[in-house]
């Protein structure tokens, strides 16, 4: 375990306090003010059981460059109150040369933060808020604590004038902010005296790239209209709700519609029946309600009707731990409907690629006249961070239509590439019937081995022959060993890979963003000169190993690491797993 | 299990207060949530029942309302989101001596649960279902439910749904439910009242609690001046329940309705044809 | 709004025995309450608040000990119905729910006390004017200037705690962490 928490070009800080704290908001200015002062940063959300009031802290991280995973542990800890923060001991690991800052007046800070070594300093935070009339008291946090990580004061006043929502408060609050930050100016003879400055952000312009703020879900939802998504129908269900509230309005605004369904059961066939209608379709839900939605799921994939579904994956099983994150759906996102029924996987590899790869699921959806299902996760669905804005894609959203009156129009029949025309209502000429039951070319039913084996072999096909390009994964680097993985673990992932490399130890990274199908062939071109595989993810299932061993030949088995939510995979932890692997061979 | 036991509830040899049946867990609900009043009105209920809590199952769904039965010291089914009664009607059917209550929000049950809420009606298993109804979806933090005004503004559905509600009470007594009742969270005692008549009737047993939401709903604060006791008494004619509920609007507290119908009987276990017996169909 | 349809006419405790058990009753009950409103305090983080709902229970609760030595009894006699004479909302118990927030401050649980008190004491009062026994219409008589008491005790509480300010309510970070 190394000395140093944190890797120096970043700094993590955790807001903590309960209800009416405002740590959350205080968080997201936060971030906000490091936007503006040229910095990138991530911002993830925990809190208590209630649904209001509860204690809950923000952890944020800042640093140069973009940031996709929370680091190991955490340079500050500033905590307004310490009602039950002790909860998130797991979640907020401190070390020696961390900072502690504690209101005296709240009680003495948990144990199991003192233990850590971490340098604490109280701080009168309640009484200096009460000091200036109207302020609240997360202003001064976000003063201290921005202040500590090197943010200017005039980025912090102005992220808060940008959020500011009541006039006749502004002029307290940004007052609470220079507060906060003359405070963290105080500190700084006690610590460096005592272990040392806090780590703090290298100022710098701001790049010339455009950047944006955006979280998961909404980039989930961005990726969907990009894609061409006009119709989407909805059921609430946490980690995923966000993706659909945000896309209620923004689909108005651009000529489509969002149903309220009455359950999944209802959402998943809305949108097949708008799609069979026409229109890209999708619907956003998480494991209990993608599994409410297989059976129509298997229809789409029978009747050869596009749809998108994204799953904000969480903790499982069953309801499981719902507001916290794990990557437990993949086995099956990647093969649980009855029947033989090939179907797409593509999984975004962070927050900002939420964006482009659920617009490509529209893409291929339509393109392959399947359904794709986009396997998100709680940790980048509900995070939020600073990311350089995504490129455009030039690739069109395109569904093969049958025009009118085309003759012996069939809308089943075999293609070389598998995909066949597909008449939309409306179109004079050639009228079908969909239909769940296996048919013939002509889409009449059909329980004839002929048929079912042509039609089988024609959707298996459609899907395995299509040149998905190079996204389907991201490769980096150059070594004999590689680790493979998908998701959010992809950012601690390759950070651990960036601190192994600095160690002298090479490794090739490895990120799988189409799942289903399989890549036999372009595993093979990825893997060249590769002799040592391991397998990272965040289940307890070893589910990406075990399907990468069913679907792929590796030069030698591949090893695992994994383990379950609800913590999220930490670039120390990989590191040293990677380092044993490589050491044992 | 071999032998199913097919007898009444015991009759209670010890007096039970309502203490005997709330756990040691303490809820997560807002402070102010109707849920609250629920509880101690489900508890002083089941206490007036006089069935021991190891005699009683509470069966729920998802929703803030279904975290109701670990609450609670009988024995408790938290199941998935809006099949809480079909739970409920297997472990009645299974076990006709348990004293069955199936409790959930109005997400939970007219929603996702809406089917089963017809068919629960329909088959009239002796149970009784309690939905804390506040007009909103509050676990997943602020949609508009079935029984949510056309006109409430959410992100979900930005200016209302353009919805007509949901009227629970009629698709009730129009699929066959035995007992429909409508009762508010801030009457602590008329609900405790309505609950104990509900588990005293046979069959299956409504009751429509208004519970409200603090915390996504705040302006439900005016509930208690606007509801009012039910002026019409409760009849056992379903034909003027009818009538009366297609004009009822939502406010009146009360025994609705009382029916005669017969509860459900699973089909008679014939007597005494052992397993081995059953080969004679097979034998040449 | 009135007592629901399904209630009998008024019902007067007959004997001393009855009344005081309908009195000790309402003390239980409202020691019972506050020591679940303190509870849900608790687990909203609202420490100062719980102490002081942990305070009324106190007092409610040495009040119907005072009732149970007073009438002899070693524990509180069951299986009793409230009178209907002050049932639904008028009920002391049903009225204080809705006035609860998880961030209130010790003026208001002060506030929600002293209506409480002052509902028991207008029970009493009424009772007294409607009771036929002698016995009873003292012990009410008797209770009501407890209750009396009671209040003097809460409006100087009340004096000693700071107001709440007008944004005692507002809290920076929505339910649905809209950002």
């Amino acid at each position: 375990m190394q000395e140093q928490i944190s890797a120096p070009s970043s700094v993590s800080i955790a807001l903590a306090g309960s209800g009416g704290s405002g740590v959350m908001t205080a968080g997201t200015v936060l971030l906000a003010a490091a936007a503006k002062a040229g910095a990138y940063g991530l911002m993830v959300r925990t809190s208590g059981p209630q649904i209001r009031g509860g204690e809950a802290a923000a952890l944020v991280r800042l640093g140069p460059q973009p940031i996709s995973s929370l680091d190991d542990g955490f340079d500050l800890l500033l905590a307004i109150d310490w009602q039950n923060v002790n909860r998130f001991a797991d979640e907020i690991v401190l070390g020696p040369r961390s900072v502690l800052i504690g209101d005296p007046d709240e009680g003495e800070a948990p144990e199991v933060f003192k233990a850590t070594g971490a340098r604490y300093i109280p701080l009168s935070l309640k009484k200096m808020a009460k000091e200036i009339p109207g302020c609240w008291i997360n202003m001064l946090a976000l003063g201290i604590s921005g202040t500590l990580a090197g943010l200017p004061l005039q980025a912090m006043q102005d992220a808060v004038r940008e959020s500011w929502k009541k006039p006749d408060t502004l002029e307290a609050n940004l007052l609470a902010v220079a507060r906060g930050a003359q405070a963290a100016a105080d500190m700084a003879e006690q610590l460096a005296t005592n272990g040392g400055p806090m780590a703090q952000l290298q100022g710098g312009a701001a790049p010339d790239t455009k950047r944006w703020m955006i979280s998961g879900n909404e980039a989930a939802g961005f990726g969907a209209i990009r894609g061409g998504v006009r119709f989407v129908a909805a059921y609430p269900i946490t980690p995923a709700t966000e993706v659909l509230e945000w896309l209620a309005p923004s689909l108005i605004k651009v000529g489509g519609t969002l149903l309220q369904a009455e359950d999944e059961l209802a959402s998943i066939n809305m949108i097949i029946g708008a799609a069979y209608g026409g229109v890209p379709s999708l619907t956003a839900t998480a494991g209990p309600g993608l599994a409410l939605m297989t059976e129509a799921i298997g229809l789409a994939v029978a009747a050869e009707v596009p749809i998108v579904v994204v799953d904000v994956m969480r903790g499982g099983p069953s309801t499981g731990i719902p507001a916290k994150s794990e990557q437990s759906d993949l086995s099956f996102a990647v093969s649980g409907l009855h029947g033989d029924a090939p179907r797409l996987v593509v999984a975004p590899s962070s927050i900002s690629d939420c964006l482009g790869a659920t617009q490509w699921a529209v893409q291929l959806a339509e393109a392959l006249q399947a359904p794709a299902i986009v396997l998100s996760d709680q940790y980048m669905g509900q995070s939020r961070a600073i990311i350089d804005r995504p490129a455009d894609s030039d690739s069109v959203t395109q569904r093969l239509t049958a025009p009118a009156n085309a003759p012996d129009y069939k809308r089943y029949r075999n293609t070389e590439s598998g995909v066949s025309p597909m008449a939309i209502p409306g179109t004079e000429g050639v009228s079908y019937t969909a239909d769940g039951l296996e048919h013939s070319e002509a889409g009449i039913p059909s329980s004839q081995s002929k048929d079912h084996v042509l039609q089988l072999n024609k959707r298996e096909r459609k899907l395995a022959l299509h040149d998905y390009g190079p996204y389907w994964a991201d490769v980096e680097g150059d070594a004999d060993a590689v680790v493979i993985t998908f998701g959010s673990s992809s950012g601690p992932a390759r950070e651990a890979v960036a601190r192994a490399r600095a160690m002298g130890v090479n490794l090739r990274l490895m990120v799988l963003r189409l799942l289903a199908p399989a890549r036999p062939e372009q595993m093979t071109a990825a893997l060249q000169g590769v002799k040592h595989v391991i397998v990272v993810e965040q289940n307890h299932g070893a589910q990406l190993y075990r399907y990468l061993r069913a679907w792929y030949d590796f030069p030698q088995p591949p090893a695992s690491y994994h383990r379950p939510g609800p913590l999220p995979l930490r670039p120390g932890e990989l590191l040293n797993a990677l380092l044993e692997w490589r050491n044992a061979q | 299990m071999n032998d199913i036991v097919n007898e009444a509830p015991a009759v209670p040899v010890q007096v039970l207060t309502a203490a005997n049946f709330k756990s040691s867990y303490k809820p997560i609900w807002c402070p102010g949530c109707g849920d609250y009043t629920v509880l101690s009105s489900v508890t002083k209920a089941l206490a007036i029942m006089g069935v021991p809590p190891k005699d009683c199952a509470v069966v729920s769904g998802i929703g803030c309302s279904s975290r109701i039965p670990a609450y609670t010291t009988c024995y408790g089914f938290h199941g998935v989101h809006g099949r809480s009664l079909a739970a409920a009607t297997g472990l009645k059917v299974a076990r006709p001596d348990l004293q069955v209550l199936v409790a959930g929000g109005d997400g939970d049950g007219y929603s996702i649960g809406g089917n089963h809420f017809l068919h629960a009606c329909r088959r009239n298993v002796d149970m009784t279902y309690l939905v804390m109804d506040n007009h909103v979806y509050g676990m997943t933090k602020g949609q508009p439910s079935p029984t949510t005004e056309p006109d409430w503004d959410s992100k979900l559905s930005p200016g209302g749904t353009g919805v007509r509600v949901f009227n629970p009470p009629v698709v009730a007594l129009a699929s066959g439910a035995n007992f429909v009742a409508r009762a508010f969270a801030g009457d602590l005692h008329g609900t405790a009242d309505i609950i104990a008549k509900a588990m005293q009737h046979p069959g299956f047993s409504f009751v429509e609690i208004l519970s409200p939401c603090v915390t996504f709903r705040p302006e439900q604060r005016d509930w208690r001046k606007l509801v009012r006791a039910a002026v019409v008494p409760s009849t056992d004619d379903a034909g003027r329940a009818a009538r009366r509920l297609m004009t009822d609007d939502g406010l009146n507290i009360g025994i609705l309705y009382a029916g005669n119908r017969a509860p459900y009987q699973a089909s008679v276990r014939a007597a005494g044809c052992s397993v081995a017996e059953l080969e004679a169909e097979f034998a040449l | 709004m009135s007592q629901t349809n399904n209630n009998a006419a008024l019902k007067l405790p007959g004997t001393l025995q009855d009344f005081m058990a309908q009195a000790l009753q309402m003390e239980l009950d409202a020691a019972e309450r506050y020591n679940e409103f303190a509870d849900m305090m608790e687990t909203h983080n609202n420490l100062e608040v719980a102490q002081w709902f942990r305070k009324m229970a106190e007092v409610e609760g040495k009040h119907a000990d005072q009732i149970m030595s007073e009438m002899g009894w070693s524990e509180a006699p069951s299986g009793l119905r409230m009178a209907p004479l002050l049932t639904g909302l008028e009920a002391p118990e049903s009225a204080s729910d809705a006035e609860l927030h998880y961030l209130m401050q010790p003026w208001h649980v002060l506030q929600l006390a002293l209506a409480n008190e002052q509902r028991a004491e207008r029970f009493f009062a009424k009772l007294a004017s409607l009771a036929t026994v002698e016995s009873v219409r003292k012990a009410a008589l008797e209770l009501q200037q407890e209750e009396a008491e009671h209040i003097e005790m809460v409006q100087a509480w009340l004096k000693k705690v700071p107001q709440p300010t007008a944004s005692w309510d507002q809290d920076p970070d929505p339910p649905r962490y809209d950002s």
